[in-house]
């Protein structure tokens, strides 16, 4: 397969935090309508990987490139890498007092639609289907942002941001962790709703469980800083045959924990 | 004496800096009993008001500057002012106003022509000494209410000024209050009659124009029993690379079962990025709660002035009343403010609440400082207080003083005050879903002052909104 058929493709991406080299050279690319894996223990680079391809200002690039769209990502803003389309849902959502959730949503939707702004009356049938979906309660949206949330209301949240501004590229950094079972298998009706033939999707996690209810087509293992497994259909059916205990076998018990 | 000066290239971040070419009638700089009789004179004030004034000079004499404030300035040279300046009138018809200064206040934002005024607000505009035009005066006037002028009131209504003025903030208060009695030169006057509840929002805007002139206004409202007034305040001020000197004096008074909110966006020339010029901004603000139940609202959004010293403060004296202070306070650059409030507990069972929102950014200091006083006699007090800072970058200031003194056990009192830092990761995670720097700091900034936009009428929150945001342009980053 050439490189040129991938929608989004990152290459011999380096990147450091304070000085220490992270990410050491990594190469992965995404087509529209697949869901890729990544999985690694901790500290392989997992969340600096999620945070650079969203442009966290943390993070220095050392070197290499992450096209979209066929423009470079690098050279570009948080801001403008989500009106193109990228979004990412975050590990640790932040609070923002005095911030409705209605009142952001709309707000983040209007900056990513730019000119094609909804009118407010679609924007809340929408926004309350979408939360009836997550089973979140409509008083959530007039509390304030994250605000006093658990760790569960914030992935939803998160989930419902997405549902919300449609993105085309989204990556998701450890939605997972800390969720109990009911919780991710909300998360996890929420991505799936979104999953079709015009989004492409990044999973980061290091728990098995939430690839049983999102279901990659292509997996990779990141290991200090670089890709050491990336395969595609043959390799999650690989996994389906003989379960992950193969890829801890090969790689450690921490790459994939139960 | 027409002057025309700007500081080039500042016009994009203040766009109040511009100065009207009028005609001043002035007096010479400096002060004594001559040129408090001078203006006493050109008001065509009594001889009850000229006396009182020249009390106000000779007790001031005797007094020194505060210099408690957490404030930083140079001595300020009293003989180097000018204490009157005063629009040239162009015509002779009374009631005409000048077609400049209409000029003047459109480009404010405040029309004065009756058919193109605002709507449901009644305006008072005050351009340096006096008083240019007072709308909607037929329809206040059928409901009984006065508002005009200050010098007005003086002329017109003596008894109701004679009986009020002086009666919250004496000319023996301070400092500052003492010198504004002494040559205060115009204001407004506000009288709403017992069981009147006014139907619209009054409103004073203050505007200082002439060169090293300084502004005295003073504001005295009064809400009988029963009544209901909304008041709203605005000042502008050109843009000067020397500092003016403002020192105003509102008093606010509540009968039985009255209600005054009081309202503030104060918008003074704060300076430019090194601090040059700027408006001293000295005032007294006081609510005396006289009747049962009275209630007085402060609510200000101070986002001007390279100096701001100032303390809305609620006397509760009637059983059952209530005192509120809504604070914002934004510094910038090299801006400094001290600003809060005092809640004094007389009455049995009053109640107050004090919410203040200090934001700091650039190298500015912004103090929060705050009495809440329980008298030993006033039982079943309560008080809230919510002091929260907000720092923007990392060379600016936030202070806070905060003084309880509880005499009589009874009383309920809490206290909260955060301080937060406006984080690189709040910033990556708004810029994430699509909002650029500014904008995701003005919807943090936004979110933390809420509490005090709402009590603000909308029109006014929205003004205020939109002042906060292109005050702290360029601040983050």
């Amino acid at each position: 397969m050439s490189e040129a058929t991938y929608d989004f493709e990152i290459r011999n991406l380096q990147a450091s935090v304070e000085g220490k080299p992270i990410l050491k050279g990594v190469n992965l690319g995404i087509r529209l309508g697949e869901t890729h894996a990544l999985m690694g223990p901790n500290g392989s680079g997992k969340s600096t990987l999620a945070n650079v391809i969203m442009g966290h200002p943390g993070y220095e690039v050392t070197g290499g490139e992450i096209v979209y769209k066929g423009l470079n990502l690098l050279d570009m803003e948080p801001e403008e890498r989500a009106r193109l389309g990228v979004f990412l849902a975050f590990q640790y959502p932040v609070a923002l007092p005095g911030v409705t959730a209605a009142q952001f949503l709309k707000t983040t939707l209007d900056a990513v639609r730019g000119d094609k702004k909804p009118k407010a009356s679609e924007f809340l049938k929408e926004l309350r289907g979408n939360m009836d979906y997550l089973e979140i309660d409509q008083t959530f949206l007039n509390r304030f942002l994250n605000d006093g949330f658990s760790g569960g209301e914030k992935k939803r949240m998160e989930i419902l941001q997405m549902l919300t501004l449609k993105p085309s590229l989204a990556v998701m950094d450890e939605t997972d962790s800390g969720l109990d079972i009911d919780a991710l298998k909300v998360v996890a009706k929420g991505v799936n709703k979104l999953m079709g033939p015009n989004l492409g999707l990044l999973v980061i996690t290091h728990y098995e469980r939430l690839l049983t209810y999102i279901k990659p087509d292509h997996l990779h293992i990141l290991m200090d800083g670089r890709i050491v497994l990336s395969g595609g259909p043959e390799v999650v059916k690989q996994l389906e045959e003989k379960g992950y205990d193969w890829v801890r076998e090969q790689f450690g018990q921490e790459v994939v924990e139960v | 004496m027409s002057t025309t000066e700007t500081p080039s290239g500042l016009m994009d971040e203040y766009k109040y800096g511009f100065v009207t070419p009028v005609e001043e009638d002035t007096v010479p700089k400096g002060l004594n009993e001559d040129v408090i009789r001078h203006i006493s004179i050109k008001k065509g004030e009594p001889e009850w008001m000229l006396e009182w004034r020249l009390k106000a000079y000779r007790w001031w004499l005797k007094k020194t500057e505060p210099r408690w404030a957490h404030l930083t300035f140079p001595p300020i040279d009293y003989q180097d002012i000018r204490y009157y300046s005063a629009p040239k009138p162009k015509s002779d018809k009374p009631g005409e106003i000048d077609p400049e200064l209409q000029e003047a206040f459109k480009r404010l934002g405040i029309p004065l022509e009756e058919h193109n005024r605002l709507e449901g607000v009644a305006v008072d505009a005050v351009f340096d000494s006096v008083s240019v035009a007072t709308t909607h005066k037929k329809m206040l006037g059928d409901l009984g209410i006065v508002f005009c002028s200050f010098s007005e009131a003086v002329r017109e209504h003596p008894e109701l000024v004679q009986k009020y003025m002086g009666s919250v903030v004496p000319y023996t208060d301070n400092f500052y209050a003492s010198l504004n009695s002494a040559v205060f030169t115009d204001g407004s006057f506000c009288y709403v009659p017992k069981g009147v509840r006014c139907p619209i929002e009054l409103s004073t805007y203050f505007r200082i124009n002439a060169l090293q002139t300084g502004q005295f206004e003073r504001t005295l409202i009064v809400a009988d029993e029963g009544s209901y007034v909304s008041y709203l305040e605005g000042c502008t001020a050109p843009m000067r690379d020397t500092n003016q000197l403002h020192a105003a004096v509102v008093e606010l008074i509540a009968l039985k079962d009255a209600q005054i909110k009081y309202a503030t966006v104060q918008n003074w020339y704060s300076g430019d990025k090194e601090g040059r010029g700027g408006i001293y901004n000295f005032v007294t603000k006081r609510g005396h709660c006289r009747g049962e139940r009275s209630k007085i609202s402060w609510t200000q959004v101070e986002a001007g002035s390279a100096i701001t010293w100032k303390y809305p403060s609620c006397v509760l004296e009637g059983d059952y009343s209530t005192g509120e202070f809504y604070s914002v306070a934004l510094t910038n650059n090299r801006m400094q403010a001290d600003t809060g409030t005092k809640m004094i507990h007389i009455g049995n069972h009053t109640k107050s609440t004090i919410v203040s929102k200090g934001i700091s950014a650039g190298e500015s200091c912004n103090s929060y400082r705050g009495l809440v006083k329980i008298l030993p006699t006033a039982f079943g007090c309560r008080n809230h207080s919510q002091c929260d800072s907000m720092l923007i970058g990392g060379q600016c200031s936030a202070n806070t003083f905060p003084v309880v003194e509880a005499e009589n056990g009874s009383a309920i009192i809490e206290h909260e005050a955060t301080t937060s830092r406006i984080s690189e990761d709040q910033l990556f995670y708004i810029k994430s879903r699509g909002l650029n720097e500014e904008d995701a700091v003005s919807l943090i900034v936004n979110g933390f002052c809420k509490e005090v936009f709402k009590q603000l009428p909308l029109e006014f929150a929205v003004e205020a909104i939109k002042l906060l945001e292109m005050k702290l342009e360029h601040s983050v980053g």
